[in-house]
C-alpha cells in the first residue's frame, strides 16, 4: 500500500535542506531564498490533492526546478532552441507527463534514456535527482543518460 | 529540528504560509507549563488540539487525518491559546474566551463536550451528570469515553468530572496532572 501524505511539517522538515541546496547551486544565495519560499508555497497549495506520500522528495525538486526555470527564463532572452520547450517533467499534482511530450529531438530514445537526457541537459539536474524522480538510483540514471547521449551521436552522424 | 537550517528563511516561510491561509492546522509546543509541554493546534474556527507530553510526529499524523494535511508549526496564531491558558496557570483566568473546534468529533461527543463546556471552574461534575444532561442517564461508561478522548483538555474542563464516590477516577493526560489542575482551581485541597 502507498504511503499516507505526511502532514505537511514533516514533509518541510525532510526535504527544506535539499531544496535550498539544490536552489543555491542554480540561483545562487539571494535568488534561492525566494524561489525557496515559492517552492515550499507551491507545494503547500498542490498538497491537498496529493494522493499518497510516494516520491514527495522528486515531487518537491520538480516544483524547485520548475522554479528555476522561470527564473533562468526571466533573466536571459529565449533562443530557438530553448529549455522552455521542453515538457515540464511533473505537474503540480504529482503525475508525470506522458513519454511523448519529451523533446522531439529526443523522439527516438528509449524512454527511461530520453528522460535521464531531457533532465541532465535540459533542466541540469544532477543524477542522484534525476534517480529520485525517475524512481530509480543515481547509477541507473547516469547510465540511462549516458546510453542516450550515445544512441543520439550515432544517430545524428 | 535542523539546527543548520537558516532560522530567518523558515520562519518567513511559515509566515507566508500563515499570511496566504493554506494551512489546515497551525501548531506550537508550548514547553514549559506547570503541567509540562503542551501540543496547542488551531484552526479557522478555533483550538482544536491540545495535549500533554506530545509525541510530535503522532501527533501531526492525527491533526492531519482530522483537519487536513497542511498542518504546519508557527508560533503567532497560537498566541491567543497561549495567553489565555498562561493567565489560566497563573489563575487569573476563570473560562476560556477562545473556540473549542471539535468539529472533527463523532455528534454524541459534540453533544457531551457542549455539556462539559458548562462545568464551572473550581466545581465536579460526576459522569453520570453529565451522561444525564446529554440525555441518556445510563451512559456514564460512554461519557468516560467521551471524556478520554476529549481533544482539548483544560479549555473543555474534563479535569472536573469525576466518579460518583468522589473518586478521580482517570485522566486522559495522567491523574497527577487532574490532581493539579483541580488544585489549581481550588476544587480539591
Amino acid at each position: 500500500m502507498a504511503p499516507l501524505v505526511p502532514p505537511f511539517e514533516c514533509f518541510y522538515e525532510d526535504h527544506r535542506a535539499e531544496v535550498l541546496g539544490f536552489l543555491g547551486r542554480r540561483l545562487g544565495r539571494d535568488g534561492a531564498e525566494d524561489a525557496f519560499q515559492e517552492t515550499f508555497l507551491r507545494a503547500l497549495r498542490a498538497y491537498p490533492r496529493l494522493e499518497h506520500g510516494e516520491h514527495l522528495r522528486a515531487w518537491v525538486l520538480t516544483i524547485a526546478s520548475r522554479i528555476v526555470l522561470d527564473d533562468v527564463r526571466r533573466r536571459r532572452p529565449p533562443t530557438s532552441n530553448d529549455i522552455d520547450e521542453l515538457p515540464e517533467l511533473a505537474d503540480e499534482y504529482g503525475r508525470l507527463p506522458p513519454i511523448e511530450e519529451l523533446a522531439p529531438l529526443t523522439d527516438g530514445l528509449p524512454p527511461k534514456e530520453r528522460a535521464a537526457v531531457v533532465l541532465r541537459y535540459g533542466y541540469d539536474l544532477d543524477y542522484d535527482e534525476i534517480g529520485a524522480a525517475l524512481g530509480s538510483t543515481e547509477s541507473a540514471a547516469r547510465q540511462a543518460a549516458s546510453a542516450g547521449v550515445r544512441r543520439l551521436r550515432k544517430e545524428h552522424q | 529540528m535542523n539546527d543548520a537550517f537558516p532560522t530567518l528563511l523558515d520562519e518567513r516561510f511559515r509566515a507566508a504560509a500563515v499570511a496566504e491561509d493554506l494551512l489546515d492546522v497551525v501548531y506550537d509546543v508550548l514547553e514549559d507549563t506547570p503541567v509540562g509541554p503542551l501540543l496547542v493546534g488551531v484552526t479557522d474556527h478555533g483550538v482544536c488540539r491540545i495535549w500533554f507530553d506530545p509525541d510530535p510526529a503522532r501527533e501531526l499524523e492525527t491533526l492531519a487525518r482530522q483537519h487536513g494535511s497542511r498542518v504546519l508549526r508557527v508560533s503567532a496564531p497560537v498566541d491567543r491559546v497561549r495567553r489565555e491558558l498562561d493567565e489560566y496557570f497563573a489563575g487569573r483566568r476563570q473560562h476560556f474566551d477562545v473556540e473549542p473546534d471539535v468539529r472533527a468529533m463523532p455528534e454524541y461527543n459534540r453533544r457531551v463536550l457542549a455539556e462539559l463546556a458548562r462545568v464551572e471552574y473550581g466545581t465536579t461534575t460526576t459522569y453520570g451528570a453529565l451522561a444525564a444532561q446529554s440525555g441518556n442517564p445510563r451512559a456514564a461508561r460512554a461519557v468516560g469515553t467521551v471524556m478520554n478522548r476529549n481533544p482539548v483538555p483544560i479549555v473543555l474542563p474534563c479535569h472536573r468530572v469525576v466518579g460518583a464516590s468522589g473518586s478521580l477516577t482517570g485522566y486522559a493526560g495522567g491523574l497527577d496532572r487532574k490532581v493539579q489542575l483541580l488544585r489549581l482551581e481550588g476544587a480539591l485541597l
